[in-house]
């Protein structure tokens, strides 16, 4: 025990005397979260939108008096001709062209069919999606319109049978987006961190030559990995503390659930962490090794963990492949005790099979850690 | 008998490192290992503080088995590999402090088996590991490595990269650690260093060429040596090798050592032959034989 206490002041000591580690531990989390927490969102404003009005009646400028009040889009640009609009397409002038065909406003009045022809730039595919969203929600809301003020009161009653849903977002009212992406922001920096500094702290001392003198002491193993892991286990925690701070004051992230069982979960999850920082440790001879591998297998789980694109939408094997996925495990018990107030009954699956995880990884970790080769 | 080695055998890849190396050391001796760089030297310590294992041959430490008994051997060994391994980030004393820790004891406990050592770097003891000049930084190990009053204590080429200076007191401490019962088994590149040790192993090539004490091995050295010198050595060289009666000729400092095939040797006539060759201020005398001229002939 006293050696083990040892090992865990001498590892501190190490990590607050090396002075160009402190910042990248401590500050870097913190800028990421900041920054990213800021500009990862899914909202596309001053979508750059150009038309072409073939009818010029009073209803094609209506529609598009709509797209010039919205906050989304900016109108740029009216063309007279489709070529030309095609032209500043490709030059990038414009992302979106709306073409409104001849004899808009009487076909509408005539109770017939019309078209709208919708030109989007979709080399960013997600935010042509996003852009198509928008502009549907605003012609529809353009028909709804048009429809009422055109029937007469006679017809109305059977023309306007329109079904509307109106959705409600639970434990996010106003889909507000830093909402969920800050608890998730906030597990990326704690794992990211954890992993790379267990991954390169016994490499480190490969590397330097002081693991063969341990080597020849009569420490034994798990003394050895207890205290050097131990400070790591305590830095995640330190690091979440520090997050979920900047969150509540910063972008006032609801908290619902208890932190406690945040706390709880954490402290079982910086266990898989810590054991997988182990086992790369094991296998590499560098830092820098360490460091590639670590990079590998976090950008892995960041772009699987369901952070960025929904896990839902992946196809059925990577669906599956997530289920390795530890970040994707932290990430959504955050949101559930988060937003929703999830309680320990309800994240005990998920706890279960995060542990197993831990069993498992420290336990390829020690048995893969040699005194000896 | 302290250290035992029987026909130990290690490989890398095909690369044998270690060929069928077999040598006792007795309790309180001071052994050297001698041999040029990638002899084996290296991996023979690495067997026996039991951080490798031996592909074939069975090695004894302070009475325990390397592979069997090898948690006790941690606990009775002092190690100083060749490079210096200890916490750079951390200061002297605490470097100390750790390892005394470690290994389950106090500096106070053992103070005076380093005493001597530590008293040298005690006034730099709050200065980081790192920042230590070479010589400070081998006392600093040595003391790491004495720490838990070890039986045996194993020192990798401990003076390599040192000042003459601090590599003569080095050897110092060690006659002196020497008295205080401790077996050393010490690796060293050096042939002057060699003539220190109680006795010493001629290594190459992963072989032991001989073992023996220093002034014996010198002994065994089949002729006289004869330092000859001139105004041009490299002609000097290539003169004496076109000599039809030279066994051996090689540059030794300031002279060439040359041996001659022949018992009874008239240097009047080697004389002549160097001066026919075109060489002045010719000297020719016998010498006495070194450590390095014993290496050179059984490396032949």
């Amino acid at each position: 025990m006293n050696t083990i206490l040892y090992i865990v002041q001498k590892e501190f000591k190490q990590i607050f005397r090396n002075k160009g580690m402190l910042p990248i531990i401590f500050i870097l989390p913190l800028l990421q979260l900041l920054i990213l927490s800021n500009a990862a969102t899914f909202e596309i404003k001053n979508i750059k939108f150009s038309y072409i009005d073939n009818d010029k009646s009073s209803n094609s400028r209506l529609l598009i008096e709509k797209f010039d009040a919205s906050t989304y889009f900016n109108v740029i640009s009216n063309f007279s001709s489709i070529k030309e609009a095609k032209a500043a397409m490709s030059k990038g002038e414009v992302e979106v062209i709306l073409e409104i065909p001849i004899n808009f406003e009487r076909q509408l009045s005539n109770h017939k069919d019309t078209d709208l022809s919708i030109t989007i730039n979709a080399i960013d595919g997600a935010a042509a999606g996003v852009q198509s969203v928008y502009i549907n929600q605003i012609v529809q809301t353009f028909n709804k319109n048009i429809t009422i003020s055109l029937s007469t009161p006679t017809e109305n009653k059977s023309s306007t049978k329109i079904i509307e849903s109106i959705p409600s977002f639970w434990y996010n009212i106003t889909l507000n987006y830093k909402t969920f992406m800050v608890p998730g922001i906030l597990v990326l920096l704690v794992s990211m961190i954890t992993l790379f500094l267990s991954g390169m702290n016994i490499v480190r001392e490969k590397e330097i030559g002081t693991l063969e003198q341990m080597n020849v002491t009569p420490i034994k193993k798990s003394q050895f990995i207890i205290g050097k892991l131990f400070p790591f286990w305590i830095i995640g925690f330190v690091l979440l503390t520090i997050g979920l701070v900047i969150s509540k004051i910063i972008f006032n992230t609801p908290m619902v659930g208890s932190l406690w069982l945040i706390y709880f979960y954490t402290a079982i999850y910086l266990l898989v962490i810590l054991g997988m920082g182990l086992f790369i440790s094991n296998f590499t001879d560098t830092q820098q090794q360490a460091m590639f591998i670590a990079w590998f297998f976090i950008v892995i789980f960041i772009l699987m963990s369901g952070l960025f694109t929904p896990i839902e939408s992946m196809p059925y094997w990577a669906q599956i492949l997530t289920e390795f996925n530890p970040i994707k495990y932290f990430v959504e018990i955050m949101r559930m005790v988060m937003l929703k107030g999830s309680n320990f009954v309800d994240i005990i699956p998920l706890l279960i099979k995060t542990l197993f995880y831990a069993v498992i990884m420290n336990g390829l970790a020690v048995w893969s850690y040699k005194k000896t080769n | 008998m302290s250290i035992i080695i029987k026909n130990i055998n290690k490989s890398f890849n095909q690369v044998i490192a270690v060929n069928d190396v077999s040598f006792e050391v007795k309790k309180g001796e001071l052994f050297g290992l001698i041999g040029p760089d990638g002899a084996g030297k290296t991996t023979i310590f690495r067997i026996l503080t039991t951080l490798l294992f031996a592909d074939k041959g069975f090695a004894k430490v302070a009475g325990f088995d390397v592979i069997k008994d090898y948690k006790k051997i941690r606990s009775n060994v002092g190690y100083m590999p060749g490079r210096f391994s200890l916490y750079q980030d951390l200061t002297v004393e605490e470097n100390l402090t750790f390892f005394a820790t470690i290994f389950g004891t106090t500096i106070e406990e053992n103070y005076d088996l380093i005493k001597d050592i530590y008293i040298q770097i005690e006034p730099f003891k709050n200065r980081r590991a790192g920042k230590l000049s070479g010589g400070m930084k081998q006392k600093l190990a040595l003391s790491c490595a004495l720490i838990h009053k070890p039986k045996v204590l194993f020192l990798d080429e401990p003076t390599t990269g040192v000042d003459p200076v601090s590599r003569k007191e080095f050897w110092e401490m060690l006659k002196r650690l020497q008295q205080k019962g401790i077996t050393i088994l010490v690796s060293t590149p050096y042939m002057d260093e060699a003539a220190l040790c109680d006795r010493i192993a001629l290594i190459q090539n992963g072989k032991i060429l001989q073992i023996d004490d220093p002034k014996e091995i010198v002994k065994h050295f089949p002729t006289t040596i004869y330092d000859i010198k001139a105004n041009n050595i490299y002609k000097l060289l290539l003169a004496l090798k076109e000599y039809k009666h030279s066994y051996s000729v090689y540059p030794f400092g300031e002279f060439v050592h040359y041996t001659d095939k022949r018992d009874a040797f008239d240097t009047k006539e080697l004389f002549q032959f160097l001066k026919d060759k075109g060489l002045n201020n010719i000297i020719i005398q016998p010498t006495e034989t070194t450590i390095e001229d014993t290496f050179m002939e059984l490396a032949k």
